[in-house]
Order: structure tokens, then sequence, then C-alpha cells
């Protein structure tokens, strides 16, 4: 590992602050995706700022809503009685990823920041455009079978990795950041990008901007399931997986919300199969078709193309299991 | 719960509480004084010339006590020269020369090494080090060159080897049966893995007195290895591993990083340290080789099969030849009378292989096995049934009787466990809403082999008991194991007996492989007690007049003592030695195989039972089932002889399902080399594993009537399961590991 300066902010004016002095500075809290990237040398920050001594780990209501700290831990989210009952998908989604102990270490606001895991972006020995820009994708004609299936350009056909962030683009999510130039808030479905021809930014997040908070809007889904397909079960990352949330009344779906993770540059929101679910009975055929919708435009890139028909299963799947049928 | 106690407790791991306690110390955990650190740098080409090595940055890091390369690195005076290809040790072919030359042979090749004065030193400045190359174009990929494939050297010069082109009967006899099929099956390359990551500690004491602390699989031949490459009596070269934690055959050779830290501990005559990154494991230290396979079987429409015709090959490296024993099985298992099989190797520019865990044997029954389950469907008959219609009561291939063979015990027992009668005999026919289920078997075995070894006995006046031998435990239970043979023989209580191993110094033991050791050590470990026993006799002749006449055959050794059988007759042996006047006992007796046992084929067997479900949709795998039964002869420790068989079948489990070191070719370089990336199956892919033993001595192998079991644990699992998930959905998946993409 590259020796780097330690800072550890007690505030949060003292920590961006830090952070904003030194250009090749970064915010470290639970550091199990960080810390791996600089012992490879992936990711090799002159400074790190931790944030763990910051009042940032409340979860709270508020108007039916959630506000979940930027410090909470996966752990301590998922175990979290009103999340367990009013917002299952994102309880769901924690328990699925990584292991219990990363989960005990690892922060919601971490979590949103956590790279992909494409193997040629770890190996530096490999050209990677999000590692080193303008070097190549050698995903792209090599070993693929993690890749995405949307959004991916030439550049990058890397994935997010992460199984929470698929639950909070299907609840609506927001992101509340803070920075030298004041405080914003940005919809989970702004926060993360496509590659297009900068596959190094995974965010919209600005370098000196610290995520304080993520909101979650009260949810109306009576009925949720998280469903993650991989090569082992526990432990290892999607191959797809799909949170799918209900409204039903009765028979008849009165809201659906339906997102995609291991299947793009950003966790995947499906809103055209949405819409098309809207209104309509709950049946295999309506889910079928709403799985068709969703995955127009998909694209395989070889190892990765059963991923054209396993993601509309998936889709299909957390449905009938959400809705139970 | 576990199922395989049997009524009487087993003795309980001798050094569980250490392992558990941390007080068991592991070769990266010596600390000498005044120890250097080294840390490897490797290649990130598969084949050329190192043009220029950059060392510069990494000299002048804080810390850097030396850069070490092909440029500086002094010779090992045993360093084969160039086109030597000494078939010593583990393999044929030439052991890669660590910093001999600018020659790059395998991505991942150690080019260089920084010592420093703390590891996070020398690893920050390894990172320092650049290489340019002049690469050349490498061969890397199996499955595009088979014709490339040739007979292993040992084969050529002997006809006879196990590895040279056998036929029985006619050659490809099956082609000439009314029910025949032809079938490619293949695996990637697997990694061991173990828990404990490669490390040494070298320290030579003197200039020609070295001393290793080392993660190997025997103390003896690593000895024998480094005596021979630093050209030093055998005696002067001191190996030490107490402890291993986990090696699965990954530590029956010595590797290059071992030779690196025993060069640098010379050049700057300090002790060094050396200890292998995860990612380095997936470099040098060996593996299962990824292996391609053809199987022609034939059979009458009663299931008597007519033959079988059995193609391998796998890969090795481009300096040294892998072989394993993956045809085995085809010629011994049935029946049939004609039976061809076909062994050949393709050289690489990839590091060697080495044995893992039921090395060859567990490669050839994923295709021999999955083949039998593959002809059963075509034959309208239950696989079981089937072996049982071509099981064979001698040795078809030697034409040799069985020392033992209790095949059949272990049929029923998993049959009954398992509730094999609940099995649809048609495929994709039993269901749990999107749940398929099915049920699969197979089979597996492995020669029950035994060496010479030495056993050295303290047995001091105050009673207790001293065994010594160089062999090493790596994970088994290897102590327990014989603090129990020796408990039984002479009747000193267990707590009193302790067992000293993994050190050089001690009597002669080959390495912990081949599901050996209790064979070979513990027939030493009887001796040894068998020796002791008379000579206690003859003190109590001597000196306790109710024993004066007494044979062995009228004195029961127990609790620590002696007693007359049927008389009240007593003494301990602390007494008996008091009175006796005797100082501490102290011998070393030897035992090795009998003339007898030549006359016989030797074999462990294993039936491998499990149920599976595979979700339609989804494509998921859950084995829900397994039971696992052996014929592995007398069962010396319940408990961790069950131990071993449920590792063995949770990777089994990894090797069917889950286990893909996946090289991009383009590199010649692996891409899934972190535990995140390569796949050992978790506790939520393992279901509770039921062991069943037949338990029956098998006395031509050894005296205490054991065969082995450490390797038929694993053999047979992976078709298992390949058979099961045929079972559930009707898709037979021959290509490893079975994942959900395959399934939907």
């Amino acid at each position: 590992m590259k020796q780097f300066q330690y800072i550890r902010s007690v505030s949060q004016k003292a920590a961006i602050s830090a952070i904003t002095q030194e250009p090749k500075a970064k915010f470290v809290a639970g550091g199990t995706n960080l810390l791996d990237l600089m012992k490879r040398h992936v990711m090799t920050p002159e400074r790190l700022v931790d944030i763990n001594k910051l009042p940032l780990r409340d979860i709270k209501e508020e108007n039916k809503g959630l506000h979940i700290g930027a410090l909470a831990l996966n752990s301590t989210v998922a175990e979290h009685a009103t999340i367990v009952k009013k917002f299952p998908l994102l309880a769901e989604a924690l328990n699925a990823g990584a292991s219990a102990q990363l989960r005990n270490m690892a922060t919601v606001g971490g979590n949103l920041m956590q790279r992909t895991r494409c193997p040629y972006f770890y190996d530096t020995t490999t050209p990677c455009n999000k590692r080193e820009p303008g070097t190549g994708c050698s995903a792209l004609n090599g070993f693929n079978r993690m890749h995405a299936i949307f959004g991916a350009t030439p550049h990058c056909i890397a994935v997010n990795p992460s199984d929470m962030n698929v639950a909070l683009i299907a609840l609506d999510a927001s992101v509340q950041v803070s920075g030298p130039k004041g405080d914003r808030i940005i919809k989970m479905q702004d926060f993360h990008r496509l590659p297009g021809d900068q596959p190094e930014k995974d965010t919209i997040l600005d370098k000196n901007e610290l995520i304080t908070a993520v909101t979650i809007p009260a949810s109306t889904l009576t009925h949720n399931h998280y469903l993650k397909v991989r090569d082992r079960n526990s432990y290892a990352f999607a191959l797809v997986s799909v949170a799918a949330g209900l409204n039903l009344d009765g028979k008849t779906i009165k809201v659906a919300r339906l997102a995609m993770g291991g299947v793009a540059h950003k966790p995947w929101r499906l809103t055209a199969a949405e819409q098309s679910l809207q209104g309509k009975q709950v049946s295999i055929e309506a889910f079928q078709q709403a799985a068709d919708i969703a995955m127009q435009g998909a694209k395989g890139y070889g190892h990765n193309d059963f991923k054209l028909k396993l993601a509309p299963n998936t889709i299909v799947e957390a449905l009938k299991i959400a809705s139970r049928i | 719960m576990n199922t395989f106690f049997k009524a009487d407790e087993p003795l309980q791991r001798v050094d569980g509480k250490m392992k558990v306690t941390g007080a068991a110390k592991y070769a990266a955990e010596y600390v000498l004084p005044d120890c250097r650190y080294a840390v490897l740098v490797t290649s990130s080409i598969a084949k050329g010339r190192i043009k220029s090595l950059d060392t510069k940055a990494a000299s002048n890091a804080p810390g850097v006590i030396a850069v070490i390369s092909y440029l500086n690195a002094i010779r090992p005076p045993g360093y084969a020269a160039d086109n030597e290809h000494p078939t010593e040790p583990a393999t044929g072919g030439q052991p890669h020369r660590v910093f001999y030359d600018n020659k790059v042979y395998f991505n991942g090749q150690p080019i260089a090494m920084v010592v420093a004065d703390t590891f996070e030193r020398a690893t920050y400045a390894a990172h320092l080090v650049k290489a340019q190359y002049i690469v050349e174009e490498h061969l890397t990929d199996l499955n595009k060159n088979l014709d490339k494939g040739v007979l292993p050297a040992s084969a050529k010069k002997n006809p006879k080897s196990p590895l040279a082109d056998y036929d029985r009967g006619v050659v490809d006899g099956y082609k000439t049966a009314p029910v025949k099929l032809e079938m490619e099956y293949e695996h990637p390359a697997e990694m061991h893995n173990p828990m404990e990551l490669q490390a040494i500690v070298a320290h030579w004491e003197t200039d020609d007195k070295l001393t290793l602390y080392d993660k190997v699989q025997g103390t003896q031949p690593t000895q024998q290895n480094f005596a021979k490459e630093w050209k030093l009596p055998p005696e002067n070269v001191k190996v030490i591993a107490p402890f291993v934690g986990g090696a699965f055959g990954n530590a029956l050779h010595n590797w290059p990083h071992e030779t690196a830290a025993i060069i640098a501990a010379k050049m700057i005559k300090k002790p060094v340290k050396l200890m292998l990154t995860r990612e380095q494991m997936f470099f040098m230290v060996g593996y299962r080789p990824g292996t391609f396979q053809r199987i022609g079987i034939g059979a009458n429409r009663d299931g008597k099969l007519v033959g079988i015709s059995h193609f391998s090959i796998g890969q090795t490296s481009s300096y040294e030849e892998f072989t394993e024993s993956v045809l085995q099985q085809t010629r011994m298992m049935y029946t049939a009378p004609n039976v061809s099989t076909r062994y050949r190797i393709l050289p690489m520019d990839v590091s060697t292989p080495i044995w893992m865990r039921g090395p060859g044997e567990a490669t050839g029954a994923f295709a021999l096995e999955s083949a039998l389950d593959e002809i059963a469907y075509e034959l309208n008959i239950d696989p079981l049934e089937l072996r049982i219609i071509n099981h064979t009561d001698q040795d078809p291939e030697r034409n040799m009787p069985w020392s033992t063979k209790y095949l059949k015990e272990c049929f029923k027992l998993g049959a009954e466990a398992i509730g094999w009668n609940k099995r649809p005999l048609k495929a994709g026919t039993l269901s749990d809403g999107p749940w398929k289920i099915g049920y699969g078997m197979a089979v597996g075995t492995f020669g029950a082999n035994r060496r010479s070894a030495k056993v050295r006995a303290k047995l001091f006046a105050n009673g207790s008991l001293l065994l010594q031998s160089a062999v090493t435990d790596i994970g088994p239970g290897t102590g327990t194991a014989m603090v129990g043979i020796a408990t039984d023989a002479i009747g000193i209580p267990a707590d009193q007996i302790t067992f000293q191993l993994g050190n050089s110094e001690f009597p002669v033991a080959g390495n912990q492989g081949g599901s050996s050791t209790v064979n070979s050590v513990g027939s030493a470990v009887l001796a040894v007690c068998d020796v002791l026993k008379q000579k206690l006799l003859e003190m109590a002749n001597q000196n306790m007049p109710e024993f004066k006449s007494a044979t062995l055959e009228q004195v029961t050794f127990s609790n620590g003592g002696l007693q007359l059988k049927g008389g009240s007759a007593k003494t301990t042996i602390g007494d008996l030695m008091k009175k006796s006047g005797s100082a501490d006992l102290d011998l070393i007796e030897e035992a090795k195989p009998g003339p007898e046992a030549a006359k016989y084929s030797k074999y462990s067997y294993s039936v491998h039972f499990v149920e599976v479900r595979v979700h339609s949709i989804t494509g998921r795998i859950q084995v829900t089932k397994a039971v696992t039964c052996a014929d592995a002869g007398k069962i010396i420790n319940m408990k961790t002889a069950g131990n071993q068989m449920i590792g063995g079948v949770t990777g089994g489990i990894g090797m069917a399902l889950t286990e893909d070191a996946v090289m991009d070719h383009r590199f010649g370089r692996y891409m899934t080399k972190d535990l995140a990336d390569y796949h050992v199956p978790v506790h939520a892919d393992v279901p509770h594993i039921e062991v069943r033993f037949v338990d029956k001595p098998d006395y031509i192998v050894d005296p205490m009537g054991t065969k082995g079991i450490g390797e038929i644990a694993i053999i047979g699992v992976a078709p298992a399961i390949a058979n099961a998930i045929f079972n559930a959905t009707g898709k037979r998946i021959r290509q490893l590991p079975i994942t959900p993409d395959k399934l939907i």
C-alpha cells in the first residue's frame, strides 16, 4: 500500500475542509472496499479523511419516510425494526450482500460509493478505462460473465456491485450531500451514472462532497421481494438481482416498483416495466410482459449472454414471489 | 448433530484447543530474532524475457535491504543445468529455478524479491519494481489445443506405467454394443486455497546449516529437496512444520517462493520470512489441472457393460511434466471386457499443477461416473443397480484379488440413508413448486497406500509416553489418530500420550498425502508399542513374582498398567519401571508393508448420494442432502474420520458447482484470483452431510486394518451432484462448474 496521510475528523465541517485541501484525498468509513483497492494500488489517495467519528449514524422515521445517517452500518440498517417492517426491500437487499463480517463494518454511504468488481479493474497489469482512462476496456472482449447488459459503452461494461443500491432506487431514495458549496439532495436515480466515455466516474458526487444521509419517502408497497441470483448462495455478487415492490388492492396492481442489479453501471430502475404493470391484475402473463419491456435494449457481450434470459426470468420470479401467486 | 459418532465417544482432537485458541503456531508465526521480510514481485506476462528491471525506486524505499532478481541473486549450487531433466522430486522435468535467468514461463512468475525490515515496507517497495518485457506468443488454452497432447515421458520410457496407453479386450470395443454413448467432459483449473497461505521462514544457522519453518506436507521430502538444491548433507537441513493450516496437496511440492526465501536469507545473512499473498497462491503453488475427457461407453440391454474407452488430457507447465491418475477407476472399477484408456498432457505456458485432493481420480470419476449415469438412463436401469450389475469381485486390471472390498455395503448404507427409493426413474419429473428435485449417486476409489515409516517412543518412568514422527498434519487429526492407536495398543490413557510431529529430525515419514498416513505411520506406532509391551513384560517377568512366567497373551495392558488375565495381580507401568530400576525407555521402530500385500489389489471406496433442488426459473442450485459412505477399512477415530468425509464432500460441492479458475487467454492470466471471485462453497451451499462407514478392517493393508479416507471423501462427489441435477432437470451438464446460467 502506498503511504498516505490519515486524518480523523470529528465534525462535518472539518471533514469537508480536510478533503478540500488535498486534491487526492478520500473519505473513509468502513473501508471495506477502499482499503482493498489501496492494497492493490487501484486507488492511491494521498490522504484519508476518517469520518467515523461524525454524528451520522442515526436511523429515524421522518414524515413516515426514513432518514438513514450515512455512517449507519449495513447490518444495523438490515436489522432495524422499522426498516424490516416498512421497507423490507432494503433489509432483504442488504442481507443479500457481502458477508456478516463485512456488513458489520460497511456503512450506507460507503455502500453507495463502492466500486465495480470487474476483475480487470482490480488487476493493475491489465488495461482498464475505469482505473486508467484511455487504456481500453479488457472486459469488452474478455471475461465478462459478471458484466452489464444495459447502458454499457465500448469504454466500459462494468456493473455497479451493490445490492443496497437496487433497493434504494426502487424505493425512490435520495442522497443528502454536503460540500464546500453547501448542501444538496441528489435523487438515487441520478446519483450513479452510466459509463459513457468517462467510466472513471461512478457517480455525480463532487470529490469534495460528503454523503450525510439517505432518505426514503413513505412507502405504500404492500408486497415486496428482493431476489438475487448468484454463483454461490452467500458472499457472491449478483449475476442478476431484482427488487420488486407492489401495492396491491386485491389482485390489482396500484403501484409497481422494479429495479435490477448486476446489469448496468448503475442500479437499473425499470420504469417502463413498472408502468406496464400499473392497473393490471397480478398474473404471470403481466409479469412476463413487464419483463419483456424491461429487456428492451439489452445487449450481451459473450460470457454474459445468459443474462438476457436470466434477467427477465428473475424479474418474473421476483414479482411472483412478491405478489405470492 | 454429528450422526457419525458411534456409541463409544471417540478421542477428541488432541490439538483442538491449541488450534481454536491460537496457541498452535503456523509457519508465518515464527518470530526469529533479527528476522527480515521478503515480498515477491511477479510477472505480468505469460511468456517472454525480461528486457529490463528497474529496481532503483524499490532499492531507495524506506527500510529496504535488498532487491533480488536474476540480475544479482546467488544461485543455489544444486540448480539443474539447462536442459537437464531430473525426474525427482514430485514430478518429471525440472522445477522452476527462481531468479535463474530472465526467462518468463508463466504469468505471475516471481521475477524479483524485495527484502526489508518490515513486511509492510517490503510490500510497498515490491510495487515499485518495474519490469519491461520482450513478449513471446504464449499457449494457455487447453481446449483449443487438444490435438497437441503428448504421452508423459515416464509412460514413453515404461509401457507398463499406469500412465501408458492401456487396452483390455478389443480397442474401442464399446462400439460393438447394442447401446452406446460418446460424451465429452471438462473442468477448469481449480485452486487448493487452503486457509493458511504458503509461508516460510528461512534461517541459515551457519554457512552450511539451514533451518526452515515451512508450510509443507512432508518435512523430510522438503529436507531432501533443499539439501539437494543447496548441496548440503540432509542432516544440515532442518524442516519444522508442526501445524499446517490446510494444504489439500499444494504443499506436496517445493515451490519457487521457498527457494527465494532461502536465497534471500543467504544473501543478507539473516533469517527471512516470506508469505505469499492470496493472489500469489493462484500463480505458483500448483492447482488441479484443467482437464478435458472423452468417454465412449457401451452396454448390453441387460446392463452388462461391453466396453469403455476413456481419453484424458490435462494441462502441465512447459518445464515440468505433472501427471496424475485420472484413468485408474475406469480400468478397475467395472467388469467391462473391453477397456481402453489414453492419458495425455499438454505442456503450456502456465505454472506447474500439483495434486489436489482426490488427485486425478476425482477428475476421472467425474467423467466415468457421469457416463455410467448417462447410459443407465439409456438402458432404463437404476444407476445404482447398473453398478451392482457390473460389480467385480476381483481386479480386472491386474487380475488379482481385492484385499477387501465392501462397496456393496456402502451402496446399501447410502441408499437407505438418502431414501434412494424416492428417486424418480425418469428425469425431470419430481418437483416442489418451481423447484425441481433430483437424486444422484457416484462411486469413488483410491489406492490403499502404505509406505515404510519409523516412530520413536520414549516411555518415562512416570508411565507417560512420548511418540515422535517426522510426518505432518495438514488437518485430518494425525496426532489424534496416533494417540488413539497407541492408547489402544498399550493401554496408557490418551492424556498421558503425546505425539510430536512436523520435524525433519524425528523418525522417517513421507509426505502427508495419498491417504497413506495412518496406514504408514500408524503401523509404526503399533510396532513401537508392541516392542514396549514386550520390554515391560520382561521387566514384570524378572521383577514381579506373579508375572514370572506370564506371556503377552496372558497380560492385559490397560489403565496405564499391566494385569494378569483372570487374576488379580497388576501393576502400573510407573511402579513396574521403578521396581525394575529401569531408566526411561527410548526406542525407534520401523514398520513397512510385507510381501503378502503385493498379492492383492488394495483400494478404499466411497459412494456419495445427494439430493438437489434446482430452481426452474433462475437456475439456482441447492444441494439439500448428502450422504457419504466409505469402505475405508477400520476407522480409528469416528470423529476425525467423519470430519474428513465432510470436508471432502464440501470440496466436491465446490468442484461441482462453484470453483472456476478463469484464465483470460489474451494475457495468460487468471482473472478469478481472490476468495471473492474464486468461489469456494460457503455454509449456505453445504447441507447437513451424513457420514456412514462400513468400518471393517483390511489386514492386508496394515495391522490396524485401515485403508485411507482423505481422497475418497471427494472422489465421486462432483458426478453425484451432476447426476442428481440431471435427475432433477433432464439437463446433462458435462462442463464444471455447474452454475445457474447452464440450467436456465
